[in-house]
C-alpha cells in the first residue's frame, strides 16, 4: 500500500473554514518519456481524487500528465458536524488507495 | 590611468574578491535551508506536506517486516528505532574495523542486510534503502551532526577534502570553488549554497524524488563535466564523510525538501 499523508483538524468550531492538505505516494510518470533504447515509458498517472464528507462529496480533482510526482492537494471546506473524511485516489494500472480523518465540531 | 595604475588596481581587484576564499567560518555557516523560498521551507517544516516523511513511513514498516535468509527485521535486532537509532545518523559515516575504511548509512544498512538478515543487498537510490536510510536518519532530526570524532578516520576526512578542493572535469573545478569561495552568489537563477549535507537524505524537488547525498555528489560531478564515481565508491563516501565533518555542529534536518 502506498502511503498517505493527511492533515485535516481534529477539533474545529461549526461554521468554521478548515484546511485540508493531503499528500499521496506517485511516481505519476507522465507516459511522454522514452527509454534510452527508444521504447516509451508507458503512463501511470493518479487520474482522480476525491473527498467526502459523511458520505457527501465536497471535493473532486481531475489529474493530469503536468502534476508532479507525489501530489499535494489542499482544499478548504466548512466544519458542519462532527464525522468522518474519506478520500479516494484512482489511477492506472489498478491504481486505487483511500484514506480517512475523523473531525469533531463543537 | 598609467598602465603602472592599471597593474595596482587590477591586483587590488584580485585581493578583494579572493578574500572570502578558503574554509566557511563556523559563524557564517548556512544550511541549504537558508538559501530557500519561504514556500519550501514551509514544506520541508510541515510532516504532511513534506513528501519526504512519505519515503519515512515506508522505512518504517521495512524496519519491522522480516527479510532475508535469517527472517529477522531490523527490528529484531534494534528494537524501537526511536530510541536505538537516536543519534545514529548524526555520527555517519563511521569507521568500519573489519573494512578497515569509513561507511556510511546505506553501506551500513546493506552490511546489516548481508551479516545479520542474510538477505540480497538493496541497491542505490531503490525505494527500499532510500525508506530504510530516511527512517533511521530522521531519529536524529535537530540533532547536532558528531561526524569525525573517530581519529582512524581522520586520513579519509584529509582524503575526502583534498578530493573536495581538487579541480577536476572539462570545467576544471572543484567543489570548494562554489560553496566556500562563492556560496552567496547565484548559478543562473539557483542560490549555490555551501553545501552542508544536514538533511540527507532528502526530496529534491527536481528529482520528484527522495535521494542520496551521493546522488547529489553525482549530479554535482556530472555538472563540472567529470566523470562521477560509481555508488559506493570510496571516493564518494570520503567526500560524505569531509562534508558531514565540515558540518559538525549543524543540526541534521531528515528528511530536508531543497529545490
Amino acid at each position: 500500500m502506498a502511503p498517505a499523508l493527511i492533515n485535516v483538524p481534529r477539533k474545529a468550531k461549526r461554521g468554521e473554514i478548515i484546511e485540508i492538505k493531503t499528500l499521496m505516494s506517485h511516481i505519476m510518470e507522465t507516459g511522454y518519456r522514452h527509454t534510452s533504447t527508444g521504447e516509451v515509458v508507458p503512463r501511470d498517472i493518479i487520474t482522480s481524487f476525491t473527498c467526502r464528507y459523511n458520505g457527501a462529496e465536497i471535493f473532486r480533482a481531475d489529474l493530469f500528465p503536468a502534476i508532479a510526482a507525489n501530489p499535494f492537494i489542499t482544499f478548504f471546506t466548512v466544519a458542519t458536524e462532527s464525522g468522518k473524511f474519506d478520500f479516494e485516489w484512482i489511477g492506472d494500472k489498478g491504481f486505487s488507495e483511500t484514506a480517512s480523518a475523523a473531525i469533531t465540531v463543537e | 590611468m598609467s598602465p603602472a595604475t592599471v597593474i595596482v588596481v587590477a591586483v587590488l581587484l584580485i585581493a578583494a574578491t579572493s578574500v572570502r576564499g578558503g574554509e566557511i567560518p563556523p559563524s557564517e555557516r548556512r544550511s541549504g535551508f537558508s538559501f530557500m523560498t519561504p514556500e519550501t521551507q514551509a514544506m520541508q517544516n510541515d510532516d504532511t506536506a513534506n513528501p519526504g516523511m512519505l519515503w519515512v513511513l515506508d522505512g518504517e514498516a521495512l524496519w519491522n517486516s522480516k527479510a532475508g535468509a535469517a527472517g529477522k527485521a531490523c527490528a529484531d535486532c534494534h528494537d524501537d528505532a526511536r530510541a536505538s537509532m537516536k543519534g545514529v545518523a548524526a555520527r555517519y559515516p563511521v569507521f568500519d574495523k573489519a573494512l578497515g575504511r569509513p561507511v556510511d548509512l546505506e553501506q551500513r544498512i546493506n552490511l546489516c542486510r548481508a551479516n545479520h538478515q542474510e538477505a540480497t543487498p538493496l541497491t542505490y537510490e531503490s525505494r527500499e534503502l532510500s525508506a530504510l536510510t530516511a527512517f533511521v536518519a530522521q531519529q536524529s532530526r535537530d540533532m547536532p551532526i558528531m561526524t569525525g570524532d573517530d581519529p582512524q578516520l581522520a586520513p579519509f576526512i584529509a582524503k575526502g577534502r583534498a578530493l573536495f578542493t581538487q579541480r577536476q572535469g572539462q570545467l576544471n573545478l572543484g567543489c570548494a570553488n562554489c560553496h566556500d569561495d562563492n556560496w552567496d552568489k547565484r548559478l543562473a537563477g539557483s542560490a549555490i549554497t555551501q553545501g552542508h549535507s544536514t538533511g540527507y537524505p532528502l526530496y529534491r524537488l527536481e528529482w520528484q524524488s527522495l535521494g542520496s547525498l551521493q546522488r547529489r555528489l553525482r549530479g554535482c560531478i556530472t555538472g563540472i563535466r567529470a566523470q562521477p564515481y560509481d555508488y559506493g565508491a570510496p571516493e564518494l563516501v570520503e567526500l560524505e564523510l569531509y562534508l558531514m565533518s565540515r558540518a559538525r555542529g549543524m543540526p541534521i534536518e531528515t528528511p530536508a525538501v531543497r529545490p
